[in-house]
């Protein structure tokens, strides 16, 4: 039956070719813990990945009880951590996976880093991993504003206080980025929109390009 | 015009054609090693790895719920501010006279700049064909040592923020100082809920201080300023129900208790 459905669409849309682009590639024993255990710090990248997706798709379900506005969000945060059925796994899991998602990705960085896998022909992937690892700190960065909690207001009043010491553009990084005089209704506005659509949107974008060029090139060789 | 391959055969009037590609994984029996398939071998033991973390994940989301902390409050003069972990490296550099003020082209610009641009261009900064790591002494003692100055940055920032907290009069969760073991709170204290919900029933402590000897480190005054105004996470007069003589009366025996002297 499902064989059938494949056929199917197969004979309409040819999607065998890209399926087997997904799907066929080799996995060298170098980079197997299975055959050599201290290959576990390959792993770093997958689960780096693996909680990006979590965090997609926690936060998928935080913005249905999320009101980016400075009356409602504290109170729409309090509502989801104590009242919604859950709420408090998926906003636990969304917290806790900002940070473990740093630590992977930092994790990752250094297991290229040492093994000197971004050297030739894998600059740009480096290139493009390292404006993955600043998006990420973007999504961080913005994210901790939206509980707007005693925490989150100050916390992002000292991060654009230092953008602010930028000589000459100081001023106008601290405007961009507040949307106005001071941290209040437009920030958290604005913080919501980068953090749930520009930077998302840029990090998706990212995620291919890192992903395509890994399976073009395939994974360095043993050291 | 390019010339057209006219013996291929499309499906209808689209540009599919019509010749089926078989779907089958190829083998990879004549690459070195124990090489293997990605999709499905791999793929699954990946899998196992990435269960067992997310087993851990949720574990620590149950156990440590996300904090939430009181209403963001402007005006709050006394909250003292902490960047989130990842940040607190720059923040801390940040602190310090030779990367701030009229130096702080050294800390927002010259010492980011310099670190976050060599890593960025480190493929072409280190340029040897060399992979190993004692083939390239620069590189990788270079980020040896930016990861030792990340890492005492971070601890730098981290104790000088609990050195704050402590010193701007101990609203800041302090771990439980246990009472001796015939104290009993007195009922000024015990009736209100309150007060222990915190505090524990006996004083013993919890999210707040343990209060059983609070007389030894403020006074009166001190005390009902703290349950008016509150603190770093002391809640501001809120917590208190009852009568403006009950809370002079509390805050006179919370003052009364100097310990076991």
């Amino acid at each position: 039956m499902i064989r059938k459905m494949y056929d199917w669409v197969d004979e309409r849309l040819n999607v065998t070719p890209m399926w087997r682009d997904i799907a066929d590639h080799e996995v060298p024993e170098h980079v197997n813990p299975a055959h050599h255990f201290s290959a576990f710090v390959y792993c770093f990248g997958g689960l780096t990945f693996f909680i990006t997706v979590i965090q997609i798709l926690s936060g998928m379900f935080l913005t249905m009880y999320y009101v980016p506005d400075i009356v409602n969000a504290y109170k729409s945060v309090e509502y989801l951590q104590n009242e919604v059925a859950f709420g408090v796994i998926v906003r636990g899991m969304h917290h806790w996976g900002a940070s473990l998602v740093i630590v992977m990705m930092f994790l990752h960085t250094l297991r290229v880093f040492f093994q000197g896998a971004y050297k030739h022909p894998r600059e740009l992937n480096w290139v493009v991993g390292m404006l993955i690892f600043f998006m990420m700190l973007g999504l961080g960065f913005t994210g901790y504003l939206l509980p707007w909690d005693n925490k989150a207001y100050f916390a992002t009043k000292v991060g654009i206080g230092m953008a602010g010491q930028v000589p000459l553009i100081g001023g106008f990084i601290t405007k961009l980025l507040q949307g106005g005089d001071i941290v209040g209704a437009e920030t958290l506005a604005r913080f919501f929109a980068v953090h749930v659509f520009f930077l998302p949107g840029a990090l998706f974008g990212l995620l291919g390009a890192h992903f395509i060029m890994i399976r073009r090139q395939g994974i360095s060789g043993p050291l | 015009m390019a010339k057209h391959d006219k013996d291929i055969e499309y499906v209808g009037d689209s540009q599919v054609p019509a010749k089926r590609v078989p779907n089958v994984a190829p083998s990879y029996d004549e690459y070195p090693g124990k090489t293997e398939l990605f999709w499905p071998n791999f793929l699954l033991k990946e899998w196992m790895v990435a269960a067992v973390v997310l087993f851990a994940f949720l574990m620590l989301t149950v156990m440590h719920p996300a904090p939430l902390e009181q209403v963001a409050d402007p005006t709050n003069a006394g909250y003292i501010p902490l960047p989130d972990w990842y940040f607190l490296f720059l923040y801390q550099l940040l602190k310090y006279k030779w990367a701030s003020g009229t130096w702080v082209m050294f800390g927002i610009i010259i010492i980011p700049a310099i670190s976050f641009g060599a890593l960025f261009f480190a493929p072409w900064l280190d340029r040897g064909p060399g992979r190993r790591p004692s083939q390239r002494p620069v590189a990788v003692g270079t980020m040896l040592l930016a990861l030792v100055a990340i890492v005492y940055l971070s601890w730098a920032a981290m104790a000088e923020h609990e050195a704050t907290l402590a010193a701007s009069g101990g609203g800041a969760p302090v771990a439980s100082n246990k009472p001796p073991a015939d104290f009993k709170a007195g009922e000024a204290y015990t009736k209100q809920v309150g007060c222990a919900g915190c505090h524990g029933a006996n004083m013993e402590g919890g999210l707040g201080p343990a209060l059983w000897d609070e007389g030894t480190r403020m006074d009166k005054q001190q005390i009902l300023d703290m349950i008016n105004n509150g603190g770093v996470t002391m809640p501001k007069g809120g917590m208190f129900q009852g009568t403006e003589e009950e809370k002079q009366a509390l805050a006179e025996y919370l003052a009364s208790l100097k310990g076991n002297k």
